[in-house]
C-alpha cells in the first residue's frame, strides 16, 4: 500500500506534467491554424472521432516545401557540430593537465571547473556581448596591441555562436574526458615509454583509445543541447544566423502559429533520438567495461 | 610527485583564463562610472545604487526566489522518491516508462519542455503566473534530483536498511533512520542542483508564465538583448558573488565532512 503510494506520485506527476504535454504537441502538429482561442482545430469539443478524422500531416510537408526550416535544422547541426569539435580542442588539453595535475590540486581544479556551471548560463553568455562587439574589449585590444587597424565583427555572426557554445558547454565536456583520463594506469604509458615508444606515440596509442569513452560522453553532452539552444544565437548570433531552437521560439511567440512550431519542436525531437540512442549506449559500455 | 610539463601549465593557465576573464570582466566594468560599458571611466558604485532601488528587478528577484524555494523542494521530495523507487522498488507496471520520464527531460530541449507545458497549461484553462512555472520547474528538476540521489542509493550498503528492518523497524523507520542519513548528502546536493536550475531558467518560464509573474531571467533577458547595460553588469556580479560563495562554502564543509569521516574510520579500526 505504502509502496504504491511511493510509486504512484512522481509517477502521476510525470505522467501529468511531461507525457500528457507531449502527446498535446503531437495532437496539434497534426492540427491546422484557425483565428480562435486556442488558435489551431479541430478541439476536443468536436468529439474525439471527428477529431480524429480531421488531423492529418499537413504541417509536416509544410516544413519540408518551406526552405526556411530545412535550412534551419541544417544549420543547427551544422553549428552543434562544429561547436562540439572546437569545444573537445578546447577542453581535451584542459582536462589532460587536470588529470596530470599533483594530487593535492585536482579537488580545488575540479571545483575550478564545476564553479561557472552554477552561475548562471544567462550572464555567461551575456558577459561576451561586450567582449564580442564592434567596440569591444577584444577589438579595442588588438586594435592596441596594432593586429588591425579596423574592427573585426564578430558579435552577431556564427563564429559569436561557436565562441558562446564553447565557453558554456566546455565543463561538460572537460568533466567525462577527466574522470576517463584520471583513471588511467600511468604505468602502461611508463611501459609503452619503455619498449621503445616515443611521448607523442604513447599518447596516440594509450591514452587517446583509453579515454575514448569519456570523449565520446563529451561530445555527446555538447552536441544534443547545443542542437536545441536558443540563448546562445538569440543573444550572440544576430538574425544571420539561423538555429532550430529560436526559430521554434519566434514560430510560437511572433507568429503564433502553434501548430507549425509544434511540428517543428515534433521534427526536432526525431533528430535528437539518434545521439542521445548513441550515447545512451556509450553509457552502457563504460559501465559494462567497469564491473 | 609528478609535476607538470609546461604544455600541461600553458593549457591549464589558458583554460582559466578562457573561463573566468569574461566573468572578471563583467564584475569589473559593473563598477566603471560610465554608462558605456566598454569605456573605463573610474570606480563607482552607482549602478549597485540604481538597481537597488528598481523595484521592476527587486520584484523579479523575490518572484525567482520563491519559484526557486518552492519548486526545489518539492522536486526534492518526489525526486527522492522517484530514485528510491527506482533503485529499491523492485517490479512493477510500467517501470520502463518511468524510467523513460526520469531521464528524457535531462536531454530534451528546454523550448521543448517550454512549449509543451504551455499547451498543456492553455489546453487546461489554467491561469498562468507563478504557480505554473512552480510546476514546471518542479517537473524538471526532479529528474536531476532523482539522477544524484539514485547514484548515491545505487552505491550504498543495502544490507544496512535490511538490519534495520530484521530488528524490527519500520519500513519508514528503516527509512528515515537509516536510508535518509546516509543518503543526505546526495539529497542536499539535489535540492541545491534543483535551487540553481530554477533561478537559472529563461526559456521554460518564459513559456509557462503569463503577464501576472516575470523572473529575473526573464527581466535580464528583455533588458540585455537591447544591448549591454551597466545596470546589468552590477546585477550580475551580485549573483556571481552569491554563487562563488555558497560554492566555496558547501565544497569546504564536504571536504570537512569527508576528513571527519575518514578520522571516524581510523578511530574505529584502533577500536578493533
Amino acid at each position: 500500500m505504502k509502496r504504491a503510494v511511493l510509486i504512484a506520485v512522481p509517477y502521476f506527476w510525470l505522467l501529468a506534467l511531461f507525457m500528457i504535454p507531449f502527446l498535446i504537441v503531437f495532437k496539434i502538429s497534426l492540427s491546422d491554424a484557425a483565428l480562435a482561442i486556442p488558435p489551431y482545430m479541430p478541439t476536443m469539443k468536436e468529439g474525439l472521432g471527428a477529431m480524429l478524422s480531421q488531423l492529418d500531416f499537413e504541417n509536416f510537408i509544410f516544413l519540408t516545401e518551406d526552405d526556411l526550416y530545412w535550412k534551419a535544422y541544417l544549420s543547427s547541426l551544422k553549428i552543434a557540430f562544429i561547436s562540439t569539435v572546437f569545444t573537445f580542442l578546447v577542453g581535451y588539453p584542459i582536462a589532460y593537465a587536470m588529470a596530470r595535475a599533483p594530487t593535492q590540486w585536482r579537488a580545488t581544479l575540479m571545483m575550478l571547473i564545476i564553479l561557472p556551471f552554477w552561475t548562471s548560463f544567462l550572464i555567461r553568455v551575456y558577459a561576451w556581448v561586450g567582449i564580442l562587439s564592434t567596440e569591444g574589449l577584444l577589438n579595442r585590444f588588438l586594435m592596441w596591441i596594432g593586429i588591425i587597424s579596423d574592427p573585426l565583427i564578430i558579435l552577431n555572426t556564427s563564429t559569436a555562436v561557436y565562441i558562446g557554445i564553447v565557453y558554456t558547454y566546455v565543463p561538460f565536456m572537460i568533466l567525462p574526458i577527466y574522470a576517463a583520463l584520471e583513471r588511467l594506469d600511468e604505468s602502461l604509458i611508463e611501459a609503452a615509454e619503455d619498449l621503445g615508444c616515443s611521448r607523442m606515440k604513447a599518447f596516440w596509442l594509450i591514452t587517446v583509445p583509453l579515454s575514448k569513452g569519456g570523449i565520446i560522453a563529451g561530445c555527446f553532452l555538447v552536441f544534443i543541447p547545443a542542437l536545441g539552444e536558443f540563448v546562445i544565437p538569440s543573444l550572440l548570433g544576430g538574425s544571420g544566423t539561423l538555429m532550430i531552437g529560436k526559430v521554434l521560439f519566434e514560430e510560437f511567440f511572433s507568429n503564433r502559429d502553434w501548430p507549425v512550431a509544434s511540428a517543428v519542436a515534433v521534427i526536432l525531437l526525431i533528430i535528437l533520438i539518434i545521439p542521445i540512442i548513441l550515447f545512451q549506449r556509450n553509457e552502457q559500455r563504460q559501465q559494462e567495461a567497469e564491473e | 610527485m609528478n609535476r607538470l610539463s609546461p604544455f600541461n601549465v600553458v593549457s591549464l593557465t589558458f583554460g582559466f583564463a578562457f573561463l573566468y576573464l569574461p566573468m572578471l570582466i563583467l564584475v569589473i566594468y559593473s563598477f566603471n562610472k560610465s554608462k558605456l560599458v566598454t569605456v573605463w571611466a573610474g570606480f563607482s558604485t552607482k549602478w549597485y545604487g540604481e538597481l537597488l532601488r528598481n523595484e521592476a528587478f527587486l520584484d523579479a528577484a523575490w518572484v525567482t526566489l520563491k519559484v526557486a524555494i518552492i519548486s526545489s523542494s518539492i522536486a526534492t521530495v518526489l525526486g527522492t522518491m522517484a530514485a528510491y523507487t527506482l533503485v529499491r522498488g523492485g517490479r512493477f507496471f510500467g517501470r520502463t516508462l518511468f524510467s523513460g520520464m526520469i531521464y528524457a527531460p535531462l536531454v530534451m530541449p528546454e523550448v521543448i519542455t517550454g512549449l509543451s507545458l504551455l499547451l498543456l497549461f492553455i489546453g487546461i484553462g489554467m491561469d498562468r503566473g507563478v504557480m505554473t512555472i512552480v510546476l514546471a520547474h518542479t517537473t524538471f528538476s526532479m529528474c536531476f534530483v532523482s539522477v544524484v540521489v539514485s547514484s548515491r542509493l545505487a552505491t550504498f550498503d543495502k544490507s544496512l536498511e535490511e538490519a534495520a528492518l530484521d530488528l524490527g523497524a519500520s519500513p519508514l523507520q528503516a527509512f528515515r533512520l537509516v536510508t535518509l542519513p546516509i543518503i543526505a548528502p546526495a539529497v542536499v546536493a539535489g535540492w541545491l542542483l534543483a535551487f540553481t536550475l530554477s533561478l537559472d531558467d529563461l526559456v521554460i518560464a518564459s513559456f509557462a508564465t503569463g503577464p501576472s509573474a516575470t523572473t529575473l531571467p526573464m527581466k535580464i533577458w528583455s533588458s540585455v538583448r537591447l544591448g549591454v547595460s551597466p545596470e546589468i553588469n552590477a546585477l550580475s556580479s551580485i549573483l556571481i558573488g552569491l554563487v562563488s560563495i555558497g560554492v566555496i562554502c558547501a565544497s569546504l564543509a564536504s571536504k570537512r565532512h569527508t576528513l571527519r569521516i575518514q578520522r571516524e574510520e581510523r578511530e574505529a579500526e584502533r577500536a578493533v
